[in-house]
């Protein structure tokens, strides 16, 4: 029953005309990032390489490969994916609550935790969904427009050189870490949706909670960086790029298929399943006791 | 008094007679080195700043005379200090108005090397002063020091061995100064996985350190110039 209940949750996400402005968006961005790189990528490289450029020989075209022109997109896309994802996810219970439907659904041989459930796996699956699109349009799209090379990933402390045979396993674990990050903000979105009758409400205060944490995460003042900073899920979602940072010997070589502080990744990780359940406990305590008049 | 003064007459004499005789030496070393034309040769780069983490490099080295070198990383991303230039030892060597001061001998890797400092007398030159560590028997340069009037000072460390007649090291260790590594604020937005803030005092006013491993030389077999643009 469970299955059928999925099904039918995800027939009308994948219904709604709304659903695809979101694929259409990251393949904009993506086209139109990469179309930026291909014209201006010295520029954009200089932005990174200006202070050692009186030191060293930059190789700005081995730099601007598919890889790095990847790894730029995401950085610039997956802070703004939150909202696509609180669009669909946001809408889950109060849209329904506001076409009149909720009560329909409720009156199903369904539990309410089972509708919670298939809801938050529906999001999930748009979620990635949404992240094999931008595989497709930014790792694969970059490769083929710029081709490989070795990946340099520029940090605000250092650089890492990482071989291009070390490269594609890092880019699966990111969009899976990925897809664990926007897991977290559709169960948000899906969490203050059944508080609500109508959408809007739940989308905004989605994507202000996000905004708010990001802005507390971007000052970088102590007060917020030793109390919020530690356990705030905008902090933990950036980690995905964790697994382009690796370690390095004694002199300064790099180790293959190392990634720096795993420990760290593992505990964000853990942070962000924990904020999940926590969203989908209230989501299924709320709901639960829902009166459901519409 | 008099013994005195016929010494003190005699000091020009003295030091003008040791200059002579360095630069005797190091026109010895030049006849040597001069002996390539041209070279290239592949080997493997190691690269140590503290801001770089960096896989090793298979890099290819092409020089011709008398101060065209490059060094290419073929197989991937290097960052190449642009002071590599100075692996080249004609542009200490290759100096035609200069004063060279001996300043005695040091121990180089085992071996007794005459140092030799050579001030370059034209405003032109872009090196500022020199300092050669030079094994007398084989007329070898195994290490020296370069301050550039531009960008810093560079300290080489040579180990010879196969193609050693030719003064070709096998072994080169370039020391050079780094500058900060900075990034405008906010450009990259960082994972924290607490890391940064141990490498953040780490990372000022450090020396970074590229070591090249030759493994084959190609000797005067020519090398076209459009490699070097």
């Amino acid at each position: 029953m469970f299955f059928t209940l999925l099904r039918i949750e995800l027939f009308k996400i994948f219904k709604r005309p709304r659903t695809f402005i979101a694929f259409a968006a990251v393949a904009v961005i993506v086209i139109l990032v990469q179309f930026a790189l291909k014209i201006n990528g010295k520029d954009f490289i200089q932005l990174y390489t200006d202070s050692q450029s009186d030191t060293f020989e930059i190789p700005y075209e081995k730099i601007q490969n598919g890889y790095f022109v990847c790894v730029a997109v995401l950085h610039l896309i997956l802070i703004h994916v939150p909202l696509l994802v609180a669009l669909i996810a946001g809408d889950m219970i109060s849209g329904e609550a506001n076409l009149g439907t909720l009560r329909l659904l409720a009156g199903k041989p369904v539990t309410r935790q089972q509708i919670i459930l298939a809801k938050f796996f529906a999001s999930t699956v748009y979620v990635v969904m949404l992240l094999v699109w931008m595989a497709l349009f930014a790792l694969l799209g970059s490769i083929l427009l710029f081709g490989s090379e070795d990946l340099v990933i520029f940090k605000e402390t250092d650089l890492h050189i990482i071989k291009s045979h070390d490269v594609l396993w890092r880019f699966f674990a990111a969009f899976v870490f990925a897809a664990l990050a926007l897991t977290t903000i559709a169960a948000l979105a899906l969490m203050f949706s059944t508080f609500s009758d109508n959408s809007l409400g739940p989308i905004v205060a989605t994507v202000c909670v996000v905004i708010v944490f990001t802005i507390i995460q971007q000052l970088k003042v102590p007060v917020f960086e030793e109390t919020v900073n530690p356990w705030s899920f905008t902090t933990h979602m950036l980690g995905w790029k964790g697994f382009f940072y690796v370690e390095k010997t004694a002199d300064g070589e790099t180790i293959n298929g190392s990634i720096e502080n795993p420990v760290a990744l593992i505990k964000s990780s853990l942070v962000l399943m924990g904020y999940i359940f926590l969203f989908l406990l209230i989501s299924i305590r709320y709901f639960n006791k829902k009166d459901i008049l519409s | 008094m008099k013994k005195i003064l016929i010494l003190l007459a005699a000091l020009p004499i003295i030091g003008t007679a040791k200059g002579q005789e360095v630069r005797d030496l190091l026109q010895k070393v030049k006849v040597k080195y001069d002996m390539v034309n041209d070279y290239t040769a592949t080997g493997k780069m190691k690269t140590n700043v503290i801001f770089i983490k960096a896989p090793v490099a298979t890099v290819k080295v092409y020089y011709k005379r008398p101060d065209k070198l490059k060094i290419k990383n073929e197989s991937g991303v290097s960052f190449i200090p642009k002071g590599s230039v100075n692996v080249n030892m004609n542009n200490v060597l290759g100096l035609s108005n200069y004063e060279a001061i001996p300043g005695g001998t040091e121990k180089i890797s085992g071996t007794d090397c005459r140092v030799i400092k050579i001030f370059p007398l034209s405003d032109e030159e872009s090196i500022a002063r020199a300092t050669l560590y030079i094994d007398e028997k084989q007329l070898l340069v195994m290490k020296s020091v370069i301050s550039t009037k531009e960008n810093g000072t560079y300290e080489l460390l040579m180990a010879y061995k196969k193609f050693a007649t030719y003064g070709l090291p096998d072994k080169v260790e370039l020391t050079f100064n780094t500058k900060d590594y900075k990034l405008p604020k906010g450009i990259t937005v960082d994972y924290d996985n607490g890391t940064s803030k141990d490498n953040a005092d780490k990372l000022k006013n450090k020396k970074g350190k590229v070591e090249i491993t030759y493994s084959d030389y190609q000797i005067n077999k020519g090398v076209p110039d459009s490699v070097f643009k």
